[in-house]
């Protein structure tokens, strides 16, 4: 079993340990952002003093039914914005809106004051806002270097042209190699360089693909449910990674079902429900709004489903009993 | 005895014949589309008859054979911009789709009436049309020569000349690839391969690569039909659904994504094929199989068993002679 306090302790000291962590900054970096977002109203769509990406009217319907409907959205620069919701709440379909994957029936978005609209999902990417995938796509049948190598941007060789001329590109092409090795090994991955990217387990590709994101140099990055899959053990470096990723001064958006992860983590949580957005603020205090908490996470979002204490009939029909009485 | 060593002679000679070459040339573009970039191309049959064709109603217009090989490489390019730009945006198998339905448009207007004046119609064009400035090129001169049990003209259709020619180019456009593929270039195709859209997600233009990917791989085919067509002549119905499967054959044969995979591959088909046939010949003619296989049988039955063949490599060996195992046991997402 991992070693995580949480799991055996009762639900509501979870909500408690986990807020406390979220209000220990351990940087100076992240005492400035959360100084910031202090000053921020806890209202959907709520102005940021440094928006780093601001959505306006982003509609995007399939067939009658309406995916997202998000009026204004910003994103505060430098911070983890977590992007929650139930099931079909529309948070995939807008990250897909706004990385270029999916076009919008209408609406506009801009990046550090550029628009991003109608912008192809290279384009994104090459402007410095790249994102994972909720199902993991590891280029299986390339090696874990290969991966790396790949996302390196500008490199002369991945022009036809030049690409027969290997003078043209091995300068660069031995740069990118040493960079790569540098953040593999930072993800423990760089003993695997050399091995098929598809012999990686679930979360050692969630891993490469997030050293791969970052083999880019985003400026942002958007992670689409990075925990899913992953095993508890793995989570906590998952999770240390991505705050280490703030604390270099990237700017974080995740989608994430885990309320333990956003907890932890996230400097601001933004909720999302029928495609619309319904609530905003830090963590604390949008867990404890009632209305997100009883609608869109259901009354028992705190009670941990590897929770030993399930098992207990008693407590079990306790919580049922709860649940009727609603 | 003499007929068990003409069989190994044929065989034999199947290995350095043109029309290998010219196979393997056409293997070479189609292992840039599917091995490399995996594009579902299966039509080309007729990038290959679209070059060839280039290449001898160019000649016949008078134009020198260097510019009537870059017609041929022209006709090539120009099929696969039209056949991709409105189908590599789309998923895979569309591109399969209309390649297999262009391939066979290209073959039925060539074979039509009405460009009878160039394409010679359904019975296409006879190879003294078009083959003297070929011809011309050679420094072999008259004459024939021998080596070991192979003995042809020095200059001809089916001669050394047509032999060094067509290996030769086979060799430098396979130079060309390895370089190409080993490069990042070749990497962003194999990344393509695996799943294009976590390309895409990198900041790469996933469909101007696969638009190159698709026009190398055309313009060689092209290139491969001219090769197909210097020893023979240039017959519509002679380049169809079935020199595709063949084309395929080669590739998975020799290894999909490996560089000498199509080469190998053409090499031991057709060597394979012509001991086959030639083999049933014999025995039909010499024992009592002949009753059951008859002599006139044997192309068909030789047909059936490329098919046999096609099937139980997909299914046994799928990464071909020279592929690598463990990289194919990763196939499935």
């Amino acid at each position: 079993m991992p070693t995580d306090e949480s799991i055996t302790t009762t639900p509501e000291s979870v909500a408690d340990t986990a807020a406390a962590a979220a209000v220990a900054p351990v940087t100076t970096h992240h005492q400035q952002v959360l100084a910031k977002l202090a000053t921020v109203d806890h209202v959907p769509g709520a102005a940021k003093p440094d928006a780093i990406i601001t959505a306006d009217h982003v509609t995007r319907r399939f067939g009658g039914m309406t995916a997202v409907d998000v009026d204004h959205l910003e994103v505060q620069e430098g911070a983890i914005t977590a992007l929650i919701g139930p099931n079909g709440a529309g948070k995939t379909t807008f990250f897909n809106l706004l990385t270029g994957f999916d076009r919008p029936n209408q609406g506009s978005w801009t990046f550090q004051g550029r628009s991003l609209s109608g912008k192809s999902a290279a384009a994104v990417a090459k402007i410095g806002v790249v994102r994972t995938f909720q199902l993991t796509k590891a280029l299986s049948r390339l090696t874990v270097l290969q991966n790396m190598l790949l996302a390196s941007t500008h490199n002369p060789g991945e022009n036809l042209w030049l690409s027969w001329l290997p003078f043209t590109w091995q300068k660069h092409e031995k740069a990118a190699t040493e960079k790569a090795m540098e953040i593999l090994a930072r993800f423990k991955l760089d003993t695997k360089a050399s091995d098929f990217a598809g012999s990686l387990s679930g979360g050692q590709r969630k891993l490469l693909e997030m050293a791969r994101a970052l083999m880019t140099d985003p400026t942002v990055i958007m992670l689409d449910e990075p925990m899913a899959g992953v095993n508890p053990a793995l989570v906590q470096s998952l999770l240390g990674h991505i705050q280490a990723l703030r604390d270099e001064g990237m700017t974080v958006l995740f989608v994430e079902h885990d309320m333990h992860a956003v907890r932890h983590i996230s400097d601001w949580v933004v909720v999302m429900a029928e495609g619309r957005i319904v609530a905003e603020g830090p963590p604390a205090s949008v867990m404890r709004d009632q209305a997100v908490v009883d609608a869109y996470l259901g009354a028992h979002h705190d009670t941990d489903l590897g929770d030993d204490s399930l098992l207990d009939p008693k407590i079990l029909a306790r919580l049922e009993a709860e649940e009727e009485k609603r | 005895m003499d007929e068990f060593n003409r069989i190994l002679e044929q065989t034999l000679a199947e290995f350095i014949a043109p029309t290998t070459a010219a196979y393997a040339m056409a293997a070479i573009g189609l292992n840039l589309h599917f091995g490399y970039t995996g594009l579902l191309n299966m039509g080309q049959a007729g990038f290959m008859l679209l070059g060839a064709y280039g290449f001898g109603i160019a000649t016949m217009a008078g134009l020198p054979f260097p510019v009537a090989i870059l017609v041929a490489l022209a006709a090539g390019t120009v099929f696969a911009l039209i056949l991709g730009m409105p189908t590599l945006q789309l998923r895979g198998d569309y591109l399969a789709i209309v390649t297999i339905s262009a391939a066979e448009i290209i073959r039925w207007i060539g074979r039509s009436t009405w460009l009878q004046e160039w394409t010679g119609g359904a019975s296409g064009l006879q190879g003294r049309d078009y083959k003297d400035s070929f011809h011309a090129t050679s420094p072999l001169g008259d004459g024939r020569m021998a080596l070991g049990p192979l003995e042809y003209i020095n200059t001809g259709s089916d001669s050394w000349w047509t032999r060094i020619f067509a290996w030769g180019l086979v060799a430098l456009v396979l130079l060309f690839v390895w370089l190409i593929t080993r490069s990042p270039w070749g990497r962003v195709l194999k990344g393509i391969r695996e799943d294009e859209d976590a390309v895409r997600a990198l900041g790469k233009n996933v469909y101007a690569y696969k638009m190159q990917a698709l026009v190398l791989g055309g313009a060689i085919g092209a290139l491969g039909g001219v090769l197909y067509a210097l020893p023979l002549a240039i017959a519509p119905d002679a380049m169809s659904r079935t020199m595709t499967f063949f084309v395929w054959t080669v590739m998975l044969l020799g290894g999909a994504a490996t560089v000498f995979g199509p080469v190998l591959g053409s090499m031991v088909f057709f060597a394979a094929y012509m001991l086959m046939r030639t083999g049933m010949r014999a025995v039909a003619d010499n024992t009592g199989i002949g009753d059951v296989i008859t002599t006139s049988n044997v192309e068909q039955i030789g047909g059936m068993l490329v098919g046999v063949t096609l099937m139980l490599l997909v299914i046994f060996r799928p990464q071909g002679i020279l592929g690598n195992k463990r990289e194919l046991a990763f196939n499935a997402h």
